[in-house]
């Protein structure tokens, strides 16, 4: 669990949250970022790894691709019918189940992963401070995990680097 | 020195507070004209039920469906909706991986449109097969007598397919909207909206942890609906190319029938997008530029869609094969040549009016041209389908189609696709609001460094 006591500063542009983060971080804060739009300036500022979505969305191609195989082949020989000589197992016309189930299985646990690596659905709220609505608007945020020793550090580096309000939790 | 840049697909933007603003604003109260069109759109859904019920009760005779016609217009509205709904996957995932940046302020309603447009498509096949309450047994479930579908089958290709796109799309559909309902959530101050959208917005705060595992989430959701979308009319294509009635069994169905699905979805989206225009003033997000760009879509697809025409006289000529040459003959001069004519005309001929500029950016015209290609297409389909199972083989095979309860189907579709259209208008982001702050240049203090300018520009901005 990160920690969620701290302090928030609002900016109106991205490029001083940019600074305000990398000065953050080179002060030993773990900063962490709030965006209306996905940045990639915001992101590397940040230098978190890369997102394990990939991991999930390959496991589950790969789980959808055998259970289609699995499916077609094994109710063709649960009723093992030949028809006109032909094969039992025709994989060709399987091959289109095969991948039907390879996107639909890979598409759903890609969602699974997504919910569970961003901590969605988020029932507790992120931060002890409460959400500001301009973060889904029109600023950018930089949220400093703080405790009472680095309170005051936190506020003045925030406001150092332009905040046009800082917030710390009650 | 702030904002020297300006997106050029946007140049009447000014920031994100506007697109906030401005999208939002189509969840404000409106006049009474939105209320009538509802009023409209229920009433012919209550046809299109009572229709089905009534048919549920006297059983088939009541439609015109009977041999040798069997898959009359039910079939060709599935084909025409399934196709209606490709252009919102195209320009959602495909235009999303090519990073065309004219799809962001499109690209839901397209979505939207593709989500309705399956649901549409969907109910046709489950009435088609007449006892609807058996339509499970398209399921490959367990059974006391160990039967199993055949998997062999094109028919349930189409179950696996249609079941996937309906789920992938509404998946895709979904999760692009959830930071947007977040943006309303934060912005909305009626009730039962700010409680819908706190549900719904799954506690998102655009934290740097959501958006950098939304947005790879996000890239291979588009990577799965692309190939999937192509897939899709593809197999309904098969639905045709597998069996062997003449005017059905050639090769060329596959991409005919994408590039045909692309051609009708994109003159929905147009023929929706414009007058939405219009009411909601969104000159500044659906501008000429972007309808610029949908109708050279729509000429690609026509020119691909008329090659495919030619393809299939030509190979009808040239194979020799006596029934084939029938049944192409039949579509053009026999008792369906008004159909035959009208699809050739409206779907290749009209859209070539669209290799001029000043067409393209005639929203009056462009208005009128995606009309005529949704009605060019939907008689393509009834034609792929309703001639050729009428033309075929031997001349006591012959009969002509006569539509009996379909009638009611066909129009009540259309009823129950623009009321839930017109619903998710009322109710949820109609544009995407945080994709297009992506487009805008963010707001910055200090002057772009020069790297950062490139690849501004790049993404579509200018100087302004």
């Amino acid at each position: 669990m990160p920690e969620r006591r701290g302090v928030l500063g609002v900016f109106a542009h991205l490029d001083d949250a940019v600074r305000a983060i990398e000065a953050a971080r080179a002060e030993g804060f773990v900063p962490r970022a709030f965006a209306p739009t996905p940045r990639h300036e915001l992101e590397e500022a940040l230098g978190e790894p890369e997102s394990g979505v990939r991991v999930f969305t390959l496991a589950g191609a790969l789980t959808g691709t055998a259970a289609g195989t699995a499916l077609a082949v094994w109710t063709s020989l649960n009723w093992p019918l030949i028809v006109g000589g032909k094969e039992i197992v025709a994989m060709p016309a399987y091959s289109v189940i095969m991948f039907e189930t390879t996107i639909l299985i890979g598409a759903l646990v890609t969602v699974v992963g997504l919910l569970a690596l961003a901590r969605l659905p988020r029932l507790l709220p992120v931060t002890k401070v409460p959400p500001h609505p301009r973060l889904t608007e029109d600023r950018f945020g930089v949220f400093l995990p703080a405790g009472e020793a680095e309170r005051e550090r936190a506020i003045a580096l925030l406001r150092a680097h332009g905040a046009e309000e800082v917030i710390a939790d009650a | 020195m702030a904002r020297v840049l300006r997106s050029i697909f946007h140049p009447d933007v000014a920031d994100y507070g506007q697109v906030d603003r401005d999208v939002l604003r189509l969840l404000t109260p409106i006049g009474p004209g939105y209320r009538a069109l509802l009023a409209v759109c229920a009433a012919l859904v209550l046809a299109w039920a009572a229709a089905v019920g009534y048919q549920v009760v006297l059983a088939f005779g009541v439609t015109g469906l009977t041999n040798p016609a069997g898959w009359g217009v039910d079939i060709t509205n599935f084909v025409f909706w399934v196709g209606i709904a490709h252009a919102g996957t195209l320009v959602s995932a495909i235009l999303f991986l090519f990073r065309a940046p004219w799809r962001q302020s499109v690209y839901r309603l397209a979505e939207a449109m593709t989500v309705f447009a399956v649901l549409t498509a969907g109910l046709f096949p489950l009435i088609h097969i007449g006892r609807l309450w058996f339509a499970y047994w398209l399921l490959p479930l367990p059974s006391q007598r160990h039967l199993w579908p055949n998997f062999r089958s094109p028919l349930l290709w189409d179950v696996f397919a249609v079941s996937t796109y309906l789920t992938v799309s509404t998946i895709f559909f979904y999760i692009g909207l959830i930071p947007d309902i977040a943006a309303a959530r934060d912005r909305t101050t009626v009730p039962w909206r700010k409680r819908l959208y706190r549900v719904l917005a799954l506690g998102w705060r655009g934290s740097g942890r959501e958006w950098k595992n939304f947005t790879r989430a996000y890239t291979y959701l588009a990577a799965f609906a692309t190939p999937l979308v192509l897939s899709v009319h593809s197999v309904v294509s098969w639905d045709f190319a597998v069996s062997i009635v003449p005017g059905w069994h050639t090769t060329i169905f596959a991409p005919y029938f994408v590039a045909g699905a692309i051609l009708s979805g994109v003159a929905m989206v147009i023929t929706i997008a414009i007058p939405l225009r219009q009411i909601f003033g969104f000159q500044a997000y659906f501008t000429e530029l972007h309808f610029d760009r949908l109708a050279k879509l729509v000429l690609l697809t026509s020119l691909i869609v008329g090659y495919a025409y030619g393809t299939e006289y030509f190979m009808a000529w040239y194979s020799g094969e006596l029934y084939e040459r029938s049944v192409f003959w039949d579509r053009v001069t026999g008792d369906y040549w008004w159909a035959g004519w009208s699809m050739i005309l409206l779907n290749a001929v009209v859209p070539q009016l669209l290799w001029i500029k000043k067409v393209r950016r005639n929203l009056r015209a462009l208005f009128l041209i995606s009309l005529l290609i949704n009605i060019g297409m939907w008689w393509e389909r009834f034609v792929i389908i309703v001639p050729s199972l009428s033309h075929s083989y031997e001349p006591w095979k012959f009969l002509n189609y006569r539509w009996g309860t379909e009638f009611w189907w066909t129009i009540g579709a259309f009823g129950w696709f623009f009321l839930l259209l017109l619903l998710f208008l009322r109710v949820l982001p109609g544009v995407a609001i945080a994709e297009l702050k992506e487009i805008l240049p963010p707001p910055l203090r200090g002057a772009p460094a020069p790297a950062a300018t490139t690849a501004v520009e790049e993404e579509g901005h200018a100087r302004a």
